[in-house]
């Protein structure tokens, strides 16, 4: 009986990632075309887009490899099983011994790799362009992102995303270390996202572009499938950074059904403010040169060593 | 709750050496001025803190110095002064952010382990505070050192000097008089500095530093 419950918890936290990650793409959309006194796409928007994608003929390059065809499965599918390990509204699911952040870290990185491989592959010089660019950000995004998970694991003692949880719930604290932790994540979904500072969302015309670049040469259901995978990115660092810095609202493991609706309210309401917030921010900015880029996001690995150098120096910070 | 009032000084602290790494990164004149204004402000926050958890009400007094003198009237001097005297209004460094950060970063190391193993008998908030003030100064030292303007270096030296003040607010028992001089000597400095950026570039027409060294004959 167990069993099954915690399986069921899991599969509604596998389905609920899979439903939620367009809404929250579409909710960014809306709101910043509020803020910008435009009236903006229906919150719907996000699936009728994925829908009409998935009917769409798919047009592929004469030299497309198996790769092009295969690789946004691939990136898809690790990108669900990441946002699927995060705890998004209760603690302790049955995977959650997967749910290391070294490993959605990994998992991340994976995706990237093949979505790297497949901006490559038709031989366009816009992928080739893209795929660079998204390297050059990777190699400092990702030590960054093991920082911040050294930080954590420092503070929390363990790199498990519920052991951190529970941790943060029972011993709330404010930390200077996990300031700079928070700090730095923010930069790096920021940048992992291609959100406005180093990469515009809604654009197809600048040289600058660098997601848009990659998957310039998709069209019908793989695009689908990959603007999918760049909603549950989304989605997965804005419940990462919901169940690290706020866990409250966190169901505990085994609780009742009254505690598990309580924990999908606080959840929906952390993803609203969540992407409120990051609309706010992308609508004050201006997007900044890709040559410094690299600058932005050594910002972010240096605020995480500084997290985990202040941590191991003196006990009590 | 005791527990929690400390964190916060921690936080504000800690917040302060923050901000000292975004005035390092900052490569636009006015942005630099707006940063510095922040700068002073989670200074004064940083110092208001301290007065509540020490119960010293004196250092309320510091606190509105700097948010009043620091926050508001020498940013906006020293935009009018950039305004008036037409800077370039990019910042120019003498390295690349890049080294310029990790010196930064360096620097902070540096601080932490001298000072927590120097002060290893003093209570721990005036420990760590002294630990975070002596980044904020020393982070304001590399600011001096790898800008070539003489506006940011002035910005540089004004960081350095809200580490100071973090410190002696730390430091329990520091008296109200030392304060306020310290406070108005700054306000001199600023006014001294002023005036020479004005003599300086009536003088060279410029005020990079590297021309006063050309003028010198002390070519690189």
């Amino acid at each position: 009986m167990a069993l099954i419950h915690s399986l069921a918890v899991q599969g509604v936290q596998m389905l609920l990632v899979l439903l939620l990650a367009p809404l929250l793409l579409a909710f960014t959309r809306k709101v910043k075309a509020r803020l910008l006194r435009r009236r903006g796409p229906p919150l719907l928007q996000g699936y009728r887009d994925l829908i009409r994608l998935m009917r769409k003929e798919v047009v592929l390059a004469h030299n497309a490899s198996w790769l092009f065809r295969s690789g946004p499965y691939m990136i898809f599918a690790a990108t669900w099983v990441a946002a699927a390990l995060v705890p998004t509204f209760a603690t302790g699911l049955k995977f959650s011994w997967t749910a290391d952040l070294i490993a959605i870290t990994a998992l991340i990185a994976s995706a990237r790799f093949f979505l790297a491989l497949l901006g490559m592959d038709v031989g366009t010089s816009f992928g080739g362009i893209g795929s660079s660019r998204e390297m050059m950000f990777a190699s400092l995004a990702e030590p960054a992102m093991i920082m911040i998970a050294f930080t954590l694991a420092l503070v929390a003692g363990s790199t498990q995303l519920s052991v951190i949880a529970q941790f943060m719930l029972t011993h709330t604290s404010l930390r200077v270390s996990l300031g700079l932790a928070l700090a730095a994540l923010v930069i790096v979904a920021l940048a992992e996202n291609a959100r406005i500072p180093v990469d515009n969302p809604a654009t197809h015309l600048e040289l600058t572009m660098v997601h848009e670049a990659m998957v310039l040469e998709y069209s019908g259901r793989h695009l689908a499938v990959l603007e999918f995978a760049a909603a549950l990115k989304l989605l997965l660092y804005l419940s990462l950074i919901g169940c690290i810095f706020v866990p409250w609202g966190l169901a505990p493991t085994g609780s009742s059904l009254g505690a598990y609706a309580v924990g999908m309210a606080a959840y929906l309401g952390k993803l609203a403010v969540g992407g409120f917030l990051l609309v706010l921010l992308e609508t004050s900015i201006a997007k900044m040169r890709v040559f410094r880029v690299p600058e932005f996001l050594g910002i972010a690995l240096m605020l995480g060593l500084l997290g985990t150098l202040l941590r191991f120096v003196s006990r009590s910070f | 709750m005791d527990r929690l009032l400390l964190d916060v000084a921690h936080m504000l602290a800690g917040g302060l050496v923050l901000t000292s790494f975004m005035l390092l990164y900052q490569d636009r004149m006015y942005a630099l001025l707006n940063v510095f204004a922040l700068h002073a402000l989670v200074l004064s926050a940083s110092v208001a803190w301290q007065a509540y958890i020490q119960q010293a009400p004196h250092l309320f007094v510091t606190a509105g110095i700097a948010l009043v003198l620091k926050a508001m009237i020498i940013p906006v001097a020293l935009h009018r002064v950039v305004a008036r005297l037409g800077i370039h209004r990019t910042v120019e460094t003498v390295v690349g952010i890049g080294p310029t950060m990790l010196a930064g970063m360096g620097l902070v190391a540096l601080s932490m382990v001298v000072m927590l193993k120097a002060t290893a008998a003093v209570d721990p908030l005036a420990r760590e505070d002294l630990a975070f003030a002596l980044s904020v100064v020393l982070l304001g030292l590399l600011m001096m050192v790898t800008r070539r303007n003489a506006v940011s270096q002035i910005v540089g030296f004004m960081s350095l000097e809200n580490g100071l003040i973090l410190a002696a607010a730390g430091a329990k028992g520091m008296p109200l008089v030392v304060e306020i001089s310290v406070a108005f000597s700054v306000l001199v400095a600023f006014i001294v500095i002023g005036v020479f950026l004005f003599r300086i570039r009536e003088r060279f027409d410029s005020l990079e530093l590297k021309a006063m060294d050309d003028f010198r004959g002390e070519r690189r």
